[in-house]
């Protein structure tokens, strides 16, 4: 029997196509990388506590529903380079799709073909469906880059494309590939009612935050805060918490916006400056970077400002250095017109 | 899912913990599929975690590669999560 290594994001295209090809006799054992960026799965911890379906992780559901193993990979590190060099460019915001996609089938050649037993490679991919990674042209540049050339098989789209390795040797039968292109999404929502798929993801835009505009602003703003454009994980998970406010260059505020988010914060509560108010309950804020005095009396401000006291005249809020010294400030809440919007970040 | 047995097993494989407190799914799961790795047939896991996507993602992980899930347990602060390691 013939093994394939199948992409599985989370979402329809790589559930069909891994179906596609197990259906062909195939045994098929999915991979799934994660980059720091992606929104599956990521933050349940985060997450509004009254939320009434617990998040799933869908990679792990989709490979259940098909019955086959799953393997997650960590390749949070090696993945900046990817991030901060993309040969191909960026996308529309900061998602270097096309450089990803060669970074994924690459590892995925080397861990399931070169390092163990699997014979081919197996994606979602359809020609047309994304803007810049997904063309007619990027398939051969995908396939030649990551190395995996014929052994890479695209089942909801092969008849489109050059037979691959795995079509010419009869280890799949091509006339039972398909021919999807473009954006319409209902060739694929027809395959999956005919598979008995359903209340599967369908996540808009891309698998990851560096597809979303705010995100990716978040982003760069550390990137020139820094001077800098490199980062560490938890740079990337905190910009997906909070209401970042940057007052200057040399330091940020991360305010929790709910209880799940200010209870997240918390675990980052002795690498840095941190303000709460006291008294009532509020929002806790980490200050990022190398405020001065009069900044920390502003950051308490701002603060004080998202609390329930920012109708009352003055507020105490207490400022919690990483050395352990805790400092108290009475403050008057910062009104919303002195917060000017270019600080939201 | 029922808990298996694992009387048995425990002189077997042994027991032993993963501490992924602090980190947000998938790591967790990500960090217990490495340890079990490198784990013989019939040791318990105890998994020690504060994200509750784990209640989710651990036990699916556990079907998906044919693992037992032996017991859940959560107070205000932590969440601990036995797994046994089986032929996969
Ligand atoms: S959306 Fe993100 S994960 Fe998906 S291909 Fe683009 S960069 Fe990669």
């Amino acid at each position: 029997m013939k093994k394939a290594i199948a992409l599985i994001s989370g979402g329809l295209d790589s559930m069909l196509a891994a179906k596609v090809v197990q259906e062909q006799g195939v045994h098929v054992e999915g991979l799934n990388f994660y980059t720091g960026f992606c929104v599956e799965g990521h933050t349940h911890a985060i997450r509004k506590k009254r939320q009434v379906k617990p998040r799933r992780n869908n990679a792990l559901w989709v490979a259940e529903q098909l019955g086959i193993k799953l393997h997650i990979i960590d390749v949070a590190e090696e993945y900046k380079d990817i991030v901060l060099n993309p040969k191909h460019g960026y996308g529309q915001n900061l998602n270097p799709c096309l450089d990803c996609k060669i970074f994924m089938v690459d590892r995925a050649r080397t861990w399931g073909v070169a390092e163990r037993d699997f014979d081919f490679i197996v994606t979602g991919e359809v020609i047309g469906q994304r803007p810049k990674s997904q063309r007619k042209e990027t398939m051969p540049l995908i396939a030649r880059e990551s190395g995996a050339d014929d052994l890479l098989l695209r089942p909801l789209c092969a008849r489109n494309l050059a037979p691959t390795r795995p079509e010419r040797e009869g280890w799949v039968d091509r006339d039972a590939l398909y021919g999807f292109h473009g954006r319409n999404r209902k060739p694929q929502m027809a395959l999956a009612e005919s598979f008995g798929f359903s209340d599967y993801a369908q996540p808009a835009g891309g698998c990851c935050f560096l597809t979303d505009a705010q995100y990716a602003s978040k982003l760069a703003d550390l990137w020139d805060a820094r001077g800098a454009r490199d980062y560490e994980l938890d740079d990337i998970m905190l910009l997906k918490v909070g209401r970042h406010i940057r007052p200057a260059r040399h330091y940020k505020l991360i305010v929790g916006r709910e209880e799940g988010e200010n209870r997240y914060l918390e675990g980052y509560r002795n690498r840095f400056l941190h303000l709460r108010t006291a008294g009532f309950p509020g929002p806790l804020a980490l200050i990022d970077g190398a405020p001065g005095p009069r900044d920390v009396t502003l950051a308490a401000r701002i603060l004080a400002r998202y609390s329930r006291g920012r109708t009352l005249p003055r507020v105490d809020v207490s400022a919690h250095h990483v050395n352990g010294v805790v400092e108290l400030l009475n403050v008057e809440p910062l009104p919303p017109t002195e917060l000017p919007a270019a600080w939201h970040v | 899912m029922s808990p298996r047995q694992t009387g048995a097993n425990v002189a077997r494989g042994g027991r032993q913990q993963l501490d992924v407190r602090g980190l947000l799914c998938p790591l967790p799961v990500i960090r217990t599929q490495e340890r079990v790795e490198s784990l013989s047939t019939g040791t318990l896991l105890d998994i020690l975690a504060t994200d509750p996507g784990v209640l989710q993602d651990i036990p699916a992980w556990c079907r998906v590669h044919g693992h037992g899930l032996v017991a859940t347990a959560r107070d205000d602060t932590c969440i601990r999560i036995t797994i046994e390691v089986c032929e996969t």
